[in-house]
């Protein structure tokens, strides 16, 4: 690609990466959540696919299945926390320390330590979103190329 | 009649895609007829959710005594969007293995299973 | 740990799952270990979910909530997410369960390494949690969700061999018949959402009131599942996947497509069974024959075996719609013969479950041995293999409905039945068996009689242990049918005919 397409891509590479965490984070408070701001994240990647070329991202295919993997693993075991009440009760909400504060009442900007496990929920399917996409892109990118398996 | 609309739109994105399932023989285009169906659903589900003058569904937000819009159809389009979205990367993966063996995407000419 | 049976038994095996590429990573074995013990687990609650279910009655689990049997917030709506564990349930687990339990041993062994044995594990595992949960949930867009995840697997699983060009063509198709299927239930849950405002299948089938929407919904749904199961006018997808995807697998589609068929019975008789119309009945009972015909015609030229079974596993289809359709077409007077059929029908799916899955096996052992499944080539096998002949031998014969296998035990209930409602549908589904026993004969006589030939590659022992427990279980309940029949078959097909009303009083209260 161009030198235009390139500087442009370094620059937005970053900017991506970070509204995609930006939605995951905040996705217990405003529209959004790990779906979206995995794909959000996502795009960054394959803005980096179009921009550079395809083959140096290709030793990074066992890191995405990993990351995946875990993604999926942690989103069933934070399901698994609630099993003294029930499967996927948020035993965490309201208990008090990580993400753990009552939700203030009234109209407020949203609060960002509440929820209880919603957040660390969305963190899982954000990256298992990021990592699923992420290799999707990268092996249709692959595609064509002079070694594509 | 305005507030048809979207019903409207969502049925012509089904008959479109239905219509390009049926006639179309390429395998891409295939992937895309079901992509236009999925749209079509989807984008009924959203319109069953909505009020008018509606806010958004979130609870810190909203001004007391404002109508909210429904959030549960907003939830199932979303996991509707996942689901679609996996299916679609699958399909596209067999139909790129398919031509590498076939080096086409006509359906007509892919027919190593019949009978 | 006992209460969440329900759940577990859909979420261990989506942990075991995700998991599965991560131990790959640290060791093989480690892998196969796991794998095994989700399934045994697995197979575990799915025993505890059916003997609570089928001594105490409806097993309700809700999700997130403070305890698992709050089913109503303050209003009396259910608003969360549950899991409806009735008779017809519980049975469709104990099938899942078994058949996994077959399936997963016969899979360590016959997968290789080198062909992304790890994947096929994860996607065999999330086959199997995406079944139970189909078959467990009580909310219609759960029902959807774990229809596309059971979809989305299978064809993963079916085009697995993409070093062939013939697997990728079958999962392509199939896959575009499933999205298709999913797509179409999905806007009927959402017709019906837009009308009720609701997504507990309780809530809305004591809502309904058979509006046009409520028909159009009625109609979308049937199209889905029909297509799903492999109905006749769609039953084209179902040979190309079940003859491509790996032998061990393909036990778990069956299960898949039984699931889809027990959706259609839920939305039937339980969703729509309070407005009953008789049409539904006979659509679901012509379909069937249908099937039954046209897939036995269809078995009897194939020349590959794979395919050859899996014609005979559609025609198998047939027999279930028209056991539980005869059943729907007299639900308005409830007479005795009806009930007859459906347990016919609903014990043909277990029989089913249990002699497809061993002429699976059969084919893939054969395909071990000789590298091929095209029966021009094959011939001979029975001097060197004769403990595959045996069981394929037993289950062609327990297909075909000959006593004193389990198939005549169903069967013949199922001929009783429709008898009843018409000589004519009794008929026809004689003469589909007698089609099926000389196309079983013709395979076996095809592959494992005539001159000795040389076994290229010895058939491991853990393929004969699968094997001789879906033989044994065969055996058995031909041999005493009477005690499966009362025992699980039975609560199974009250649980259909006249359970409505307790499955509605168990998620609403009252």
């Amino acid at each position: 690609m161009t030198v235009v397409v390139r500087t442009v891509a370094r620059v937005l590479f970053p900017v991506a990466l970070a509204f995609g965490g930006y939605v995951i984070m905040h996705g217990h408070l405003t529209p959004g959540g790990g779906f979206q701001g995995g794909a959000v994240a996502a795009s960054a990647l394959a803005l980096v696919l179009v921009a550079f070329s395809p083959a140096r991202l290709k030793g990074k295919k066992g890191l995405f299945s990993a990351l995946e993997s875990l993604g999926g693993v942690a989103f069933v075991v934070l399901g698994f926390l609630g099993l003294g009440l029930t499967f996927f009760a948020n035993v965490l909400a309201g208990a008090g320390g990580l993400f753990g504060q009552p939700v203030p009442a009234g109209p407020n900007p949203g609060e960002l330590n509440t929820a209880g496990t919603l957040p660390l929920m969305n963190w899982a399917v954000g990256f298992k979103v990021l990592a699923g996409l992420g290799a999707v892109v990268l092996l249709f990118a692959l595609f064509g190329g002079e070694d594509d398996r | 009649m305005i507030g048809n609309l979207p019903f409207v739109a969502c049925m012509v994105l089904i008959a479109l895609g239905m219509w390009t399932l049926l006639f179309k023989r390429n395998l891409v285009k295939l992937v895309i007829g079901v992509g236009l169906i999925e749209s079509g659903v989807n984008l009924f589900l959203v319109a069953l959710g909505y009020v008018r003058e509606g806010v958004p569904p979130i609870y810190t937000y909203a001004p007391a005594g404002a109508p909210m819009v429904l959030p549960t159809p907003q939830a199932l389009t979303l996991t509707s969007i996942v689901i679609g979205l996996a299916t679609t990367a699958l399909m596209l993966a067999f139909a790129v293995v398919i031509y590498r063996h076939k080096g086409t995407l006509d359906a007509r000419k892919i027919r190593d299973l019949r009978g | 740990m006992s209460i969440h049976a329900p759940i577990l038994a859909i979420a261990v095996p989506l942990l075991g799952g995700f998991a599965v590429p991560l131990l790959a990573k640290v060791h093989k074995g480690l892998r196969d270990l796991w794998a095994l013990l989700v399934v045994l687990f697995v197979g575990a609650c799915v025993g505890v979910v059916a003997v609570h279910v089928f001594t105490e009655g409806i097993w309700v689990y809700v999700l997130g909530g403070r305890h698992p049997q709050e089913t109503l917030v303050s209003g009396g709506f259910p608003i969360r997410i549950m899991l409806v564990v009735d008779g017809m349930s519980a049975f469709m687990g104990i099938i899942a369960g078994f058949l996994a339990l077959c399936a997963f041993p016969f899979a360590l062994r016959l997968l290789p390494e080198e062909e992304g044995k790890s994947l096929a594990l994860t996607l065999g595992l999330l086959l199997l949690a995406g079944i139970l949960g189909m078959v467990y949930t009580g909310d219609l867009f759960n029902f959807f969700v774990f229809l596309e995840v059971t979809s989305i697997a299978a064809c993963a699983l079916i085009g697995f061999r993409t070093w062939s060009s013939r697997a990728p063509e079958a999962a392509f198709k199939t896959m575009l018949l499933y999205s298709l299927s999913g797509l179409f239930f999905l806007l009927g849950v959402a017709f019906l959402y837009g009308e009720y405002g609701a997504l507990n299948l309780a809530y809305v089938a004591a809502q309904l009131r058979g509006s046009g929407v409520d028909r159009l919904a009625l109609a979308l749904f049937l199209a889905a599942l029909l297509m799903k199961a492999a109905a006749a006018p769609v039953h084209f997808w179902a040979p190309d996947a079940y003859g491509e995807a790996p032998a061990a697998k393909t036990l778990l589609l069956v299960v898949n497509t039984q699931a889809s068929l027990y959706g259609l019975w839920r939305v039937l008789f339980t969703l729509y069974g309070g407005l009953w119309d008789a049409g539904i009945g006979w659509l679901v009972v012509s379909l069937g024959l249908l099937t039954m015909v046209v897939a036995a015609f269809m078995a009897l030229v194939q020349t590959d075996l794979g395919r050859l079974v899996a014609y005979g596993a559609v025609s198998q289809i047939g027999y279930m719609m028209l056991g539980v359709g005869v059943g729907l077409v007299t639900l308005a007077g409830r007479p005795d013969y009806g009930l007859v059929a459906v347990k016919g029908g609903v014990f043909h799916m277990l029989n089913d479950a249990l002699t497809v899955g061993l002429l699976f096996l059969c084919v893939g052992a054969v395909e071990w041995a000789q590298g091929t499944r095209d029966l021009r080539e094959l011939g001979g096998l029975g001097h060197g293999l004769p403990e595959v002949a045996l069981c394929f031998l037993l289950a062609s014969l327990a297909l075909a409905g000959l006593p004193p296998l389990n198939g005549f035990a169903s069967k013949i209930l199922i001929y009783q039945g429709s008898f009843r409602l018409s000589p004519i549908l009794a008929a026809i589904a004689v003469l589909a068996s007698i089609l099926l026993l000389a196309v079983y004969a013709r395979a076996f006589q095809g592959v494992f009689l005539g001159s000795r030939v040389e076994v290229q590659n010895r058939v491991p022992a853990v393929f004969l242990l699968s094997m001789g427990a879906l033989a044994v279980a065969l055996v058995v309940v031909g041999l005493v049918p009477g005690f499966f029949l009362e025992g699980v078959v039975a609560p199974a097909a009250e649980a259909l005919w006249h359970g409505r009303d307790l499955y509605l009083a168990a998620v609403l209260g009252g």
